[in-house]
């Protein structure tokens, strides 16, 4: 071995010296500019710009006065910045007969949001607990039913609630849409829970149990405590979820309990009177505002989210 | 043993289904207070989950489960005078480590002094007094399972139930802890047992071993017995390390085992029952119990071959030769220097080695 | 013996069963019976009020021989079909494009993903505005020069479905890309790996191998656009009330319409139940699939 070792070089010495002056050599040269990037980052900017004009015109929109708008076009920046439509959508558009603009509609929809998440996410998470970690006879029938629901267009279930929900004296009132909300939040959040329960390490709660804890408290002094990321997401699921819900809100409640959503499309929508498309944009704007806040601030667990919600784990 | 102070857990054939799998098939299992048992198998062989009915933590489809003379078969794991030892740990990760000592404590309402006191000495046995307020991400792998073993300390229980508690250490920890186990025992007397897949952890600690295969327990005995009286080639070929050598056969009258051109005497071998069996078998013999050289001229059987692979393992070298058109290894010095190709003369004393019937396996 | 009786099992997990009682009334009461219910008026003649009175069929030919519930069916199919292959298509170069190791990965994907977090009525509203032809992009178009331009979807009976279909394909893309980049992500590096040392060109590595690796995200996805598509509903209500005339029809628009306004609640359960159908067609296989047939470990 050794002597091979000194003789190797020596022989392969001369090649290696002639090839050393003119080959490469040192980390392979990278042009920012080559083709390939120029493709990828100038598609990628295209249709970031596609995907970010209807926000931008929104936006453009609800800062320019009605006359402006008639005669400019709707992508230019306004000339002169005006607050107004966002002051008269919140206060003073009509719906109807109110004439108290969105206002109204947004306190409906915290009122409604703000309780069917605690109550949905309350239910399914110990759903999600019981089914991965109590796994009882006909638990999974129920679950499966409860998955298949997910998908069933909610058109077929909508009018057995409202008898439902008329019989106990809850229809058109908002703690009729919170149960409403809790139901049809059920299969996706359970769904979300049992996988993540299942994914924590059965040996955890086998030396719970060992300690004595029971149902409840497995649940609220072990898994709970450690399982805020999923409750997070759950948050952020329900949160846009139920805020942009249009169906059950129409269905469900009556004028002056309507969410913003069913709010913005009758001022949106509404035949009578000269289109404010200002107003209709600023209204448009809070609408939405919720949820975009929603989302830029939670970032990466929007993803995971719905991810989680959608691709089961 | 410690007999005499009466059996400390039951196993009455129990059984175990899974829908139509059957996992435990009547298993019967008595140990005794105070003893180490070490569960002993491949995976699957269904060890762990013998151990989870004991604890309680899995329902039984067959049979009875007797703690400390009290039939526990329904009760509540907590119920069971039992502490468990994990393989994960399992420790709780959002509480420090007296929380999780304390725990199962809180749970049953002991009082607060009572905590205090059974912590304390649970935390100077095991030594992380200085870990107490730290929560188990802070940790160390063996600070981890020292936790976790303290767990089961502060429960005061008679039986303790370690689920592979090293499995997840490295070698040199595995070692460290290995030792602490064994002080434990010796310090507390506490009735232990310890499911593993190492046969190392398994013949250091226990007192009785039962090797286990799809359910069954195969043979139950001190490691010793086990290690040199298997009772069939499975339990034979899964302990040991290098592992023993079998040559497959004949017994002949005489007895004698005949296998191509090779032919060992068998008076000296001693047959499990009195009859003498013949047809077709393995000998098995472990790679120690082979001479080596002149040791080898003087042993009942002995043949000559050349060395074809050498394999140093530092302690010692493991040396593969041909018998009879088989592979066979034996052990030699580190000092030995032996290249392939160099001529050895082997030998063993039929006593050492093990008889299986080829059909059944059984030791015969 | 402490104990003689096994305990009973009805009582075994009793806290489960009972944190689990509104899972089961959810399943059994609403989806279920709720389900059965509408299914089982939809052949009565209940007009304001569900009555039981039975007359077979008689809804269901009603249904298919009313102009509205046909070009609502029409529109569902090519709504369905340009969702369904543009969402993959765009969601899935979207994802390749992303995964190409950039700078700005998440920026852009932020970009591409916040129109998921609007409502179908926020997204109507604004398409609505842009495809304005007085004010919109047809107006910006024929200012340039181009007088003779022409774009007003939402105007033009023949096309509306597609200036719909424009709406929610700008809304629903992010979300595709994003579990398409979720199942790229989760391909084995090694693959990349190999097919590199193996000289095999990206795009087949892509159509070759990466895209069939992928087939259980895709059916995942493909469901999750199905049943999106089914329900389709606030967008057309935003964007164009059906209009113009009844050309922007759907079928979860016809339901609505015939319960709450026709006062027409036979038909509304007949249509709700053909909806029904079409979502159970694809379901229960997939569903089947995906819970049923193996079991957890």
């Amino acid at each position: 071995m050794s002597d091979q070792a000194v003789t190797l070089p020596a022989s392969a010495g001369a090649v290696a010296n002639r090839l050393e002056a003119s080959g490469p050599r040192g980390p392979k040269p990278r042009h920012v500019f080559s083709r390939r990037n120029i493709f990828l980052y100038g598609t990628l900017f295209v249709v970031a710009v596609y995907y970010l004009l209807p926000l931008y015109v929104m936006v453009v929109t609800s800062l320019k006065g009605m006359p402006e708008i008639r005669l400019g076009n709707i992508f230019s920046p306004p000339l002169e910045i005006t607050f107004e439509p966002w002051v008269k959508a919140w206060s003073t558009a009509c719906t109807g007969l109110n004439c108290d603009g969105l206002s109204r509609g947004f306190w409906n929809s915290v009122r409604i949001t703000v309780p069917s998440v605690l109550l949905s996410i309350a239910i399914a998470s110990v759903n999600g607990y019981a089914l991965a970690n109590w796994r009882f006879k006909g638990a999974d029938t129920f679950f499966v039913i409860l998955i298949v629901g997910a998908f069933i267009p909610y058109q077929i279930m909508i009018y057995p609630i409202v008898i439902i929900l008329r019989e106990v004296g809850l229809y058109g009132s908002l703690a009729g849409l919170v149960i409403v909300h809790s139901i049809f939040g059920m299969p996706i959040l359970t769904l979300l829970f049992r996988n993540y329960f299942s994914s924590m390490p059965e040996e955890l709660f086998r030396a719970a149990r060992v300690d004595g804890a029971g149902f409840w408290g497995i649940f609220l002094r072990i898994m709970a405590p450690m399982s805020l990321p999923i409750f997070v997401v759950a948050i952020i699921l329900q949160v846009t979820g139920i805020w942009n819900d249009f169906l059950f809100g129409v269905v469900y409640t009556r004028p002056d309990t309507y969410p913003m959503t069913v709010q913005l499309n009758n001022i949106v929508n509404s035949v009578q009177g000269v289109k404010e498309y200002n107003v209709n944009m600023a209204a448009t704007i809070l609408t939405g505002l919720v949820p975009l806040i929603v989302y830029f601030i939670s970032g990466k667990l929007f993803v995971r989210g719905i991810a989680a919600g959608a691709v089961k784990g | 043993m410690t007999e005499a102070n009466g059996t400390s857990v039951s196993i009455q054939d129990l059984s175990l289904n899974f829908g139509a799998v059957s996992v435990l098939q009547t298993l019967n299992l008595d140990v005794a207070e105070g003893e180490f048992i070490v569960l002993l198998g491949p995976s699957g062989c269904g060890k762990s989950t013998l151990l989870n009915c004991i604890a309680g933590l899995l329902d039984i489809s067959e049979g009875r489960i007797f703690i400390k003379g009290k039939n526990v078969t329904w009760e509540e794991p907590k119920d069971r005078g039992i502490g468990m030892v994990f393989q994960s740990y399992a420790l709780y990760p959002q509480m420090t480590v007296e929380k999780n000592l304390s725990f199962g404590l809180r749970v049953a309402g002991v009082a607060r002094d009572e905590i205090a006191k059974r912590i304390a000495r649970a935390a100077e046995i095991l030594q992380i007094e200085p870990l107490l307020q730290r929560k188990p991400a802070a940790l160390s792998g063996g600070q981890r399972q020292r936790v976790a073993i303290g767990r089961a300390l502060v429960r005061d229980v008679d039986v303790f139930l370690f689920d592979e508690p090293l499995s997840n250490l490295d070698a040199k920890l595995r070692a460290e802890l290995r030792v602490e186990i064994k002080l434990l025992h010796r310090k507390l007397q506490n009735t232990m047992i310890y499911v593993t897949h190492d046969q190392i952890e398994a013949m250091t600690l226990a007192d009785r071993i039962a090797v286990m295969r799809g359910g069954i327990i195969q043979q139950l005995d001190a490691p010793q017995t086990i290690y040199n009286r298997p009772v069939n080639r499975f339990v034979a070929g899964f302990l040991g390390s290098p592992a023993m050598n079998f040559l497959d056969g004949q017994v002949e009258a005489g007895p004698v085992f005949k296998t191509d051109g090779v032919s060992v005497p068998l008076d000296r071998y001693v047959f499990d029952g009195t009859e003498r069996p013949t047809g077709a078998c393995v000998l098995g013999i472990r790679p120690e119990h082979i001479a080596f050289g002149d040791a080898a001229k003087s042993m009942p059987f002995s043949a000559s071959g050349s060395v074809e692979i050498v394999e140093p393992m530092g302690s010692d070298t493991l040396v593969w030769t041909k018998l009879g058109g088989r592979n066979l290894s034996f052990r030699v010095e580190a000092e030995r220097t032996l290249r392939p190709g160099d001529p050895v003369q082997i030998g063993f004393d039929p006593v050492r080695a093990s008889l299986f019937d080829a059909a059944t396996g059984n030791r015969l | 013996m402490s104990k003689s009786e096994r305990p009973n099992p009805l009582f075994r997990n009793l806290n489960a069963k009972i944190a689990s009682i509104p899972m089961i009334l959810t399943a059994s009461v609403i989806f279920v019976g709720g389900t059965v219910w509408t299914v089982f008026y939809s052949f009565t003649n209940s007009k304001l009020l569900p009555r039981l009175n039975f007359v077979g069929l008689d809804q269901y030919y009603r249904l298919w021989a009313t102009p509205r519930w046909l070009i609502s069916i029409e529109n569902l199919l090519i709504y369905g079909a340009i969702s369904l292959v543009f969402s993959l298509v765009i969601g899935f170069l979207l994802a390749a494009l992303l995964d190409q190791k950039i700078r700005f990965e998440d920026t852009f994907r932020t970009i591409f993903l916040y129109p998921f977090a609007l409502s179908f009525i926020v997204t109507g509203l604004v398409w609505q505005w842009l495809l304005n032809p007085d004010f919109g992009i047809q107006h910006v178009v024929r200012d340039l020069g181009w007088t003779s331009f022409t774009f007003d979807p939402l105007y033009n009976s023949s096309i509306v479905i597609y200036g719909i279909s424009i709406a929610a394909l700008w809304q629903g893309t992010g979300l595709i890309m994003c579990l398409m980049l979720a199942g790229l992500r989760g391909i084995d590096e090694d693959i990349w790996k190999a097919a590199r040392v193996d000289g095999i060109p990206m795009w087949k590595t892509y159509l070759f191998i990466v895209i069939p690796m992928m087939r259980p995200v895709f059916i995942t996805t493909l469901v999750i656009i199905a049943s999106g598509i089914v329900k389709v509903y606030d967008l057309v209500v935003a964007q164009t009330s059906g209009g113009p005339g009844i050309a922007s029809e759907v079928p979860a628009k016809y339901v609505y319409d015939y319960m709450f306004f026709a006062q027409n609640l036979g038909q509304g359960f007949a249509a709700s139940t053909m909806m029904l159908l079409s979502v159970v067609i694809v379901i229960v296989p997939w569903a089947y699939l995906e819970f049923g047939g193996k079991k957890r470990v």
